[in-house]
C-alpha cells in the first residue's frame, strides 16, 4: 500500500466521521424539536428545563440512556437479541456516504476544494434502497428474539408493511431516474441546477413526489403508519423488551431513517443543494455559493423533518387492513401511472426534459 | 489492499455458507444466508460491478430473504429434530456430488491459469449501470422480454393458486367456500 492510497483512505475516514457527527447532531436536535413542537400542538410546554429553552436536553437524554439498567429477557435468543439494534443503526447510518450535502466548497484565498459528498457511487440510489431494505432485519429480528408476543407481532407487522411499501417507494423514484438519466445522486442534483437553480424534478414528476412521501413515512414506521409500535395494541411493538442503550439505538435508527428519507426527498425532488438565484448572485464555485448551497440543503431537509412532526401531531393511526389495502390497491397503481405519464412526456417532448 | 479485502469477504462468504448448513435453527440459517449474499455483493463491488452488487442486495437480501424470515417467524418453526435414519441413503449421493463439485472448481482454476484473457481493470465501464442498461435493451432485448413474460406468468399463476375458488373459481364460489 503506497502513501497516496493511505492518505486517500484516511481522508475518506475523516469525511465519513464528519458526516456521521453532523447527522447525529441534527438527529439529536430533531428529537428535541419534536418534543417541543408536539408540546406546542397539544397546548403544553414540552421539555424546557435543561439549559436555556431546553437546548441541552439531548445530552441529558443520552446520559440517562447510558446510565439505565440494561435488562435482557431471560428466555430471549441472546446473540440475535444483541445483533438486532446494531443492524438497525448500522443500516441507517451507512447510507450517509452517498448524499451530496452541498456543492464543492473552495476555501477562500487558497486552492483547496472540499467536496461536500463522501463518495461518488455509480449506483448511489440503488445503494440507498438496498441498505435501507437490510435495515428491516433489525426490527424483524428484534421482534423475534425478544420471545414476547407483542414484540413478535410488531416485527411481523413491520416486515409486511415494509415489503408492501418498498414497492411503491421504488416505483415513485423511477420517474426521477428517467428524468435524470443516472443513478448517481450527485449527478441527479447537478441536473436540477438549470432555470436559475429552480429546475427541480418535483415540477416534472409531482405525482411521484406525493407517492414517495406517503411510502417513505410508512417505511420509517412513523405516524400514521406506526403500526409496528402501536402502543395502544402492542405495548411498544418490536422494542418492548429493549432497555437502556439498546433501546436508544433503535430510537436513533428511527430518527436517522427519518433524516435519510428527508435527504432523499430533497436530493431527488427539491433540487438538493440548488438554491434559486444563488448562482447569479455569488457566481459558481465560490465559497459563498458552497455555503449557501449547504445551508439551503439543510433547510429543505429540516422542512421535511418538520412535516413528519406536524403529521405526528395531527393524524390518527391506520388500521392494519386499511394500511395493506391502501398500499397495494391505491399507492401501487398510482405509482405505475406516474411512471407511465412521465415516460410518455419524456418520449413526446425529448427537448423539454 | 485488494487481496486483503478479497480474503476478508471471501472468508465471510464461506463461513456464512457453512453456517447455513450447520445451523439447526432455521432462522439462524436464514441469517447466515443473508450474510452470504452481502459478502457476495461486496465481492461484486471489488470486481467493478456495482450494479450487480446493488441488485444482489436489493433482490436477495432485501426482498427474498425478508419473505423467508417472515415465514419462519410467522410459523414459529422450532429447531428441527435430527432424523438421521430416514435420510441415510442420501449420504453416498452427497459424497459423489461433492466430489463432482470439487473437480469442477479445480478444473476452472486450472483453465483460468492457462487462458490468455486479460482481466478488466477497475476503470472499465462494463459493470456500470449505463452499459448494462444499453446492452439489455438493445442487444439482449428478446431474452429480457421473455424473462419479463415468464415472471408475469409466475405472478398470475401464484395468484390463481392462492385463490380459494380454484383455477376458474369465481368470486361467489370463493365466498361460498
Amino acid at each position: 500500500m503506497d502513501q497516496q492510497t493511505a492518505i486517500d483512505i484516511l481522508l475518506k475516514l475523516v469525511a465519513i466521521t464528519v458526516a456521521f457527527v453532523v447527522v447525529l447532531f441534527v438527529v439529536a436536535y430533531t428529537v428535541l424539536a419534536e418534543r417541543r413542537i408536539l408540546g406546542f400542538i397539544q397546548g403544553r410546554l414540552g421539555p424546557n428545563r435543561v439549559g436555556p429553552g431546553g437546548v441541552l436536553q439531548p445530552f441529558a437524554d443520552l446520559l440517562k440512556f447510558i446510565l439505565k439498567e440494561d435488562i435482557v429477557p431471560d428466555k430471549s435468543t441472546r446473540f440475535v437479541y444483541f445483533l438486532a439494534p446494531v443492524i438497525a443503526t448500522m443500516a441507517a447510518l451507512m447510507t450517509m456516504i452517498v448524499y451530496p450535502f452541498g456543492p464543492d466548497i473552495r476555501i477562500p484565498f487558497t486552492n483547496y476544494v472540499i467536496p461536500l459528498v463522501v463518495t461518488h457511487f455509480d449506483v448511489g440510489l440503488l445503494y440507498v434502497l438496498g441498505v435501507t431494505s437490510v435495515g428491516v432485519y433489525g426490527i424483524m429480528l428484534a421482534g423475534w428474539s425478544s420471545n414476547n408476543k407483542y414484540s413478535l407481532m410488531g416485527g411481523l407487522r413491520s416486515s409486511a408493511q415494509m415489503i408492501s411499501y418498498e414497492l411503491a417507494l421504488g416505483m415513485s423514484l423511477i420517474g426521477v431516474v428517467l428524468l435524470a438519466g443516472t443513478l448517481d445522486l450527485a449527478q441527479i442534483v447537478e441536473q436540477q441546477s438549470g432555470w436559475h437553480g429552480l429546475r427541480w424534478f418535483i415540477f416534472f414528476h409531482p405525482l411521484g413526489f406525493i407517492i414517495y412521501m406517503i411510502a417513505a413515512i410508512a417505511e420509517t414506521n412513523r405516524v400514521p403508519f406506526d403500526l409496528p409500535e402501536a402502543e395502544t395494541e402492542l405495548v411498544a411493538g418490536f422494542h418492548t423488551e429493549y432497555s437502556a442503550m439498546k433501546f436508544a439505538l433503535f430510537f436513533l435508527a428511527e430518527y436517522i431513517n427519518m433524516f435519510t428519507v428527508s435527504m432523499l426527498a430533497t436530493t431527488l425532488f427539491l433540487g438538493g443543494w440548488n438554491v434559486p438565484f444563488a448562482e447569479d448572485i455569488f457566481g459558481r464555485n465560490t465559497f459563498l455559493f458552497g455555503l449557501v448551497g449547504a445551508i439551503g440543503f439543510l433547510l429543505k431537509v429540516i422542512f421535511f423533518l418538520f412535516l413528519y412532526i406536524w403529521l405526528r401531531g395531527t393524524l390518527p393511526r391506520f388500521r392494519f387492513d386499511q394500511l395493506m389495502s391502501f398500499g397495494w390497491k391505491i399507492l401501487l397503481p398510482f405509482a405505475l401511472l406516474s411512471i407511465f405519464i412521465t415516460a410518455t412526456l419524456i418520449f413526446l417532448f425529448p427537448n423539454t426534459f | 489492499m485488494l487481496v486483503l479485502l478479497f480474503i476478508l469477504f471471501g472468508a465471510m462468504a464461506i463461513g456464512c455458507a457453512l453456517a447455513v448448513v450447520a445451523q439447526r435453527n432455521p432462522l439462524y440459517s436464514a441469517i447466515s444466508l443473508i450474510g452470504v449474499f452481502i459478502s457476495l455483493a461486496c465481492l461484486y463491488v471489488m470486481l467493478a460491478a456495482p450494479f450487480i452488487a446493488a441488485v444482489q442486495v436489493i433482490v436477495y437480501a432485501g426482498a427474498i430473504m425478508v419473505l423467508v424470515v417472515f415465514v419462519i417467524m410467522l410459523l414459529n418453526i422450532e429447531e428441527e429434530e435430527r432424523r438421521r435414519a430416514r435420510l441415510r441413503f442420501l449420504v453416498p449421493a452427497a459424497v459423489v456430488l461433492a466430489a463432482v463439485l470439487i473437480a469442477e472448481v479445480a478444473f476452472i482454476l486450472v483453465s483460468v491459469q492457462q487462458s490468455r484473457v486479460v482481466p478488466t481493470s477497475s476503470a472499465s465501464d462494463t459493470g456500470l449501470t449505463q452499459s448494462i442498461g444499453s446492452a439489455l435493451f438493445t442487444q439482449y432485448l428478446l431474452p429480457f422480454e421473455i424473462t419479463s413474460i415468464l415472471l408475469l406468468m409466475a405472478i398470475v399463476g401464484a395468484m390463481t393458486l392462492a385463490r380459494r375458488g380454484g383455477l376458474l373459481g369465481t368470486r361467489e364460489q370463493a365466498k361460498r367456500d
